[in-house]
């Protein structure tokens, strides 16, 4: 194998680390909305009178695609260990900036905008909105993060 | 119609209905062992068969008997019918590659006419993953929202069609989105997981309007049961199919094995 493709190797990996948390870390945050807030602690309506038709559209979309990538990401994951390119870091990165991604897109513009639902039906929601999008906010800056320092580094750190 | 069902008529109506069902597992049994004394061809795996027969009988359940019965008065009844009839048998029989075992029991001739029937135009069209997934998914929305729902429950013929609407096309949609039997014009998995994804959307939204609107005859408490069932029961099977088109794109995609994938 030449030194070319040896690079085009290693960028293929970097991508697919990155790649495959984010799908992963976006199906993670819906399954965890799914499991905990609709089906346990039953916070979450299934549908809530207020919601808007773009609301709907934008759930289904969103739902079905985080169903894919829950199932997809570790299909990637799976992929990244046997070729050895599997960097854990980089990996862990991508998953805390999809689910944070995900997370603050649920919380402001599906949850306010869109009206799909709140996150509880109490007088004072605000609580819990501040805490479901600063959250949110702070996966994506650790996300972010984790993907500089492990950036400059050409190699996976896992082999 | 149906206040007659539950007497010797509808009796006598089950019993005429669960010939084709019946008929349907016994020439696959048959084609299997038959084809198994070929010296050139491998075993038809017993799995299959087990695939084949509980698919049939998650069809038959959906349209004979107590189910289908309580299908026509009771939304969740309905529901938990199109689940088995439109997701889980045409699953199943995906599975059993019934075209596969139809090909390899067949003489030559007869096996090349359907191969080139399974190359045609029409077929081609059909089993696009666009057109499966409009053909099922379009489906469900005429049905669900306009009269269709209503007038089917007062007409034989139509509830007739509309059932067997229902299961070819989700059999065809199944089959446009993971290969298991031969199939003419192959798309990428990209292009299908895209499909697919559209298609599982398309079908969630639909169970989540189902909550607030329900169709005509269908009463709000029906509706909101029907409809969860609708949105969690299609997940879970779906997530069997999405398993499936991965594994199979994770097996094509093997380091060095590129060549022998499809795509």
């Amino acid at each position: 194998m030449g030194a070319k493709s040896l690079h085009s190797n290693r960028n293929h990996a970097k991508k697919s680390n990155l790649w495959s948390g984010v799908l992963f870390g976006i199906g993670l945050a819906a399954f965890i909305d799914e499991t905990i807030f609709h089906q346990l602690l039953r916070w979450h309506h299934f549908y809530d009178q207020s919601t808007t038709d773009i609301g709907l559209i934008s759930d289904g979309l969103f739902h079905a695609f985080s169903w894919f990538a829950t199932i997809g990401g570790l299909f990637l994951f799976a992929d990244l260990k046997r070729r050895n390119g599997l960097s854990l870091k980089r990996w862990w990165g991508g998953v805390l900036l999809g689910a944070g991604s995900f997370q603050l897109y649920d919380g402001i513009i599906q949850h306010k905008l869109m009206r799909l639902h709140q996150i509880r039906y109490v007088e004072n929601v605000i609580v819990y909105d501040l805490v479901w999008n600063i959250s949110a906010v702070l996966m994506i800056a650790a996300g972010l993060f984790l993907l500089k320092r492990t950036k400059k580094k050409g190699a996976p750190s896992h082999a | 119609m149906h206040e007659q069902h539950t007497s010797e008529g509808g009796l006598l109506f089950d019993f005429i209905l669960s010939f084709p069902f019946l008929l349907a597992i016994l020439f696959y049994i048959g084609a299997g062992l038959v084809s198994n004394r070929s010296p050139h061809l491998q075993t038809w795996p017993a799995w299959r068969y087990v695939f084949w027969t509980i698919g049939v009988l998650c069809a038959g359940v959906a349209v004979i008997g107590p189910l289908a019965d309580q299908a026509r008065i009771d939304f969740r009844a309905h529901m938990m019918g199109h689940l088995l009839l439109g997701m889980l048998a045409p699953l199943l029989l995906v599975l059993a590659a019934p075209m596969t075992l139809l090909l390899r029991t067949l003489p030559v001739s007869a096996a090349k006419k359907i191969s080139l029937f399974l190359r045609s135009y029409y077929v081609r069209l059909i089993s696009h993953p666009i057109t499966a997934s409009i053909l099922n998914i379009g489906g469900l929305w005429v049905l669900y929202t306009t009269d269709l729902y209503h007038i089917m429950h007062n007409s034989l013929w139509i509830h007739v069609l509309v059932h067997l609407h229902v299961f070819l096309a989700g059999y065809l949609f199944t089959m446009a989105l993971i290969y298991i039997d031969p199939v003419a014009h192959r798309y990428s998995y990209l292009y299908r997981a895209i499909v697919f994804i559209i298609a599982l959307a398309g079908h969630g939204i639909l169970s989540k309007y189902l909550y607030a609107s329900p169709p005509e005859g269908v009463s709000q408490n029906q509706a909101e049961a029907g409809s969860m069932l609708m949105y969690y029961g299609g997940d879970a099977i779906d997530a069997v199919l999405i398993f499936i088109l991965c594994l199979q794109w994770y097996k094509a995609a093997q380091p060095n094995k590129r060549l022998a994938a499809s795509q």
